[in-house]
């Protein structure tokens, strides 16, 4: 269902392809609409809805009081009523003053009206950490939302799978949370990761939630994760590509599906496992990809696994003891050249 | 009051405590003589709504099918008097295969898209979807409404005046409904908040705010009816507190022995002391009386029949329905 129109493409950072997906969305299906903080003029705090009300009005991209269990719970109302919200939250640190309307009416409806009602839904928002905004605006939490069931989980790593991915979130029948990371959005006033802008298929550019892609092949050790640390990820390929260790990277791309079947193919290949989660280790992620390849077959496993996550502590703000905490190359680095070595 | 309307209130209210009264008797009917929560035909927390009655019938005498109400852990008497299809709703609460969630919601957990009814186990959880209900009847024009119905107990909740704010801020065809029954579980109204109404919490979003005292089933119908009709004609959202009476316990199995007011609370039962205004003032006579009796208890113990002849899900599908 991958559809990529090679023969043309233009160059946007993620932030923009986000945009122009939610946009042609917007012209597609006249019940799709946004509400959040800081959609309408602003644009998004991390420019995920930049332009969109000088191009839809007021009446479609509409700017919320800072009263997230009210206007999630609209959105709830709204999709339910058969419109397609997108609703963003800014940060998902702030997804605890409203987690009852997430996990149990958003996430349950489906399943407590015997599938008679849909909730259609995008809630979006930024996470991550790496510059300095503190144990309140850094985390990634994506393993808490994965696992509770009733939601899908999208976390897209560069512009074009942000886009189609987007795209795919929209037209679910499913409540989708979007979770970007601000380091892979291409902002102007955030260090930028060489990646954060790319070619983004015109046309109906689609990518299926639940489809990991292999941005790097190779042959010695596999590294899986997702977000921003595919990049990590594939600038350590790289350099250690110079030292003889062949990295194959997977990056996830969702978490909810979560597609077991390409993690256990590259592993069966390389029998060496690196796992990268920015998210916290303990009972997260992480801990998920391991069980998996136990329960299915862990003798494909040349070596023990090895995880590079949050250590269980709270984002710090320093920038030396931040760095020391988020799943930085020197330490992903030091994981690929352990596995390889046993 | 035209006495069609007076004699449709009262029907409505009849069949509302008949089912209930059914319900009580099901439930209880087989968890003797040990009392045992999850065993027997009807399993789990049970919230009644007897002396409710005239809330639900005032407010939705005045709605389609076509309009929503999102209800509360309380929500018969709200489903009811919507038009919910009873033997559906009544397989539900039995956990049966042909009930409105297939066995999946139970009775704190009712979803009909046919009428746009829905209701939830979390205090307030059911008002900000109210108002995004009423955001699509908005953005869509169809001149339909939603109704969010809480307890007095949600008025204490961030949802509750978040919602009744967003609802406000943006006109939405809404009517919120406080059911002040005067007792959050055990805890009386007087020790959770020190506002007298919370009617009065409405000025604070710049919309109507109506108490109703005495529980009376005309009172609300008439403050219903000037509060759809604002919402309908775009006038916005009307916040309506009803002073009710919750006749028995916050759940079945419920000894009630913090409430101090049990000894005077049989007397103000709704139904008998509207009854009685109904016969002296003509509307009704013994004939009539058992003939609305007669009639709810056919539909309800049809839909007890219905419920009880319908399968146990099958345990091989416990998956089914989590994604669409």
């Amino acid at each position: 269902m991958t559809t990529t129109t090679e023969q043309s493409s233009k160059r946007l950072n993620t932030a923009k392809a986000m945009v122009e997906a939610i946009a042609s969305e917007m012209e597609r299906d006249e019940n799709v609409f946004v509400l959040g903080e800081d959609v309408g003029p602003y644009g998004g705090i991390f420019s995920s809805t930049t332009g969109l009300i000088d191009r839809f009005g007021p009446e479609r991209v509409m700017d919320t009081p800072i009263s997230e269990t009210a206007f999630i719970g609209a959105a709830i109302g709204a999709a339910t009523e058969g419109m397609r919200p997108i609703v963003e939250l800014m940060f998902v640190d702030f997804f605890g003053v409203c987690m009852d309307q997430i996990y149990n009416h958003m996430a349950k409806i489906h399943f407590e009206s015997g599938g008679n009602v849909k909730v259609p839904m995008v809630l979006m928002t930024a996470v991550g950490g790496g510059y300095s905004d503190g144990a309140q605006h850094s985390q990634c939490l994506w393993g808490t939302f994965a696992h509770l069931p009733g939601m899908k989980v999208v976390v897209p790593s560069n512009p074009a799978d942000a886009a189609g991915l987007m795209t795919a979130a929209i037209r679910d029948d499913n409540p989708v949370v979007f979770m970007f990371h601000k380091g892979v959005m291409g902002l102007p006033w955030m260090a930028k990761n060489p990646r954060s802008i790319g070619p983004v298929p015109d046309g109906d550019h689609v990518v299926e939630i639940g489809k990991a892609a292999t941005p790097r092949r190779g042959s010695d050790v596999t590294v899986v994760t997702l977000s921003l640390s595919v990049h990590h990820a594939l600038d350590v390929a790289e350099e250690l590509a110079g030292e003889g260790v062949d990295v194959e990277v997977i990056d996830l791309r969702s978490i909810v599906p979560l597609d077991t079947e390409a993690i256990l193919e590259s592993v069966g290949r390389t029998g060496h496992l690196v796992i990268v989660d920015e998210d916290y280790q303990s009972f997260g992620l992480s801990g998920e990809i391991a069980a998996r390849i136990a329960e299915s077959d862990p003798t494909i496993l040349k070596s023990p696994i090895s995880r590079v996550a949050v250590p269980d502590v709270s984002i710090p703000y320093s920038r030396s003891l931040e760095y020391a905490a988020l799943p930085t190359r020197a330490r992903i680095k030091a994981a690929i050249l352990e596995q390889v070595s046993k | 009051m035209e006495a069609r309307v007076q004699r449709e209130l009262y029907d409505q209210m009849v069949l509302i405590r008949t089912y209930e009264e059914a319900i009580l008797r099901e439930y209880h009917a087989d968890k003797k003589p040990v009392f045992d929560i999850g065993a027997g035909l009807v399993p789990g927390e049970m919230h009644l709504s007897a002396g409710q009655e005239p809330v639900a019938a005032g407010v939705c005498a005045h709605l389609t099918t076509d309009d929503a109400v999102t209800a509360t852990h309380r929500p018969h008497h709200f489903a009811i008097a919507h038009g919910i299809d009873l033997n559906a709703m009544t397989a539900e609460i039995f956990g049966r295969v042909d009930g409105l969630g297939k066995g999946r919601g139970g009775h704190m957990h009712l979803f009909d898209p046919k009428t746009h009814f829905s209701c939830s186990g979390i205090i307030a959880e059911g008002y900000p979807s109210a108002a995004g209900a009423a955001l699509a009847f908005k953005k869509r024009g169809t001149g339909q409404i939603a109704v969010g119905v809480t307890g007095e107990g949600a008025a204490n909740q961030g949802a509750f005046h978040e919602t009744l704010n967003l609802a406000s801020l943006w006109k939405l065809p809404a009517v919120f409904i406080v059911e002040d029954n005067d007792w959050g579980i055990s805890v009386p109204r007087s020790a959770s908040t020190c506002v007298a109404s919370n009617a009065e919490r409405a000025a604070a979003y710049g919309m109507p705010g109506i108490r109703i005292e005495d529980n009376a089933v005309e009172a609300v119908y008439e403050a219903a009816g000037h509060a759809v009709e604002r919402a309908r004609n775009g006038g916005g959202p009307t916040l309506i507190e009803v002073h009710t009476l919750r006749l028995w316990g916050h759940f079945e199995g419920d000894a009630q022995g913090y409430r101090s007011d049990i000894e005077g609370v049989p007397g103000q039962d709704p139904i008998p002391t509207y009854e009685a205004t109904l016969r002296s003032a003509g509307v009704l006579d013994d004939a009539a009386v058992v003939e609305t009796q007669t009639r709810a208890t056919e539909l309800v113990e049809s839909a007890i029949a219905f419920a009880k002849a319908s399968p146990e899900p099958d345990p091989s599908t416990v998956l089914d329905y989590v994604f669409a």
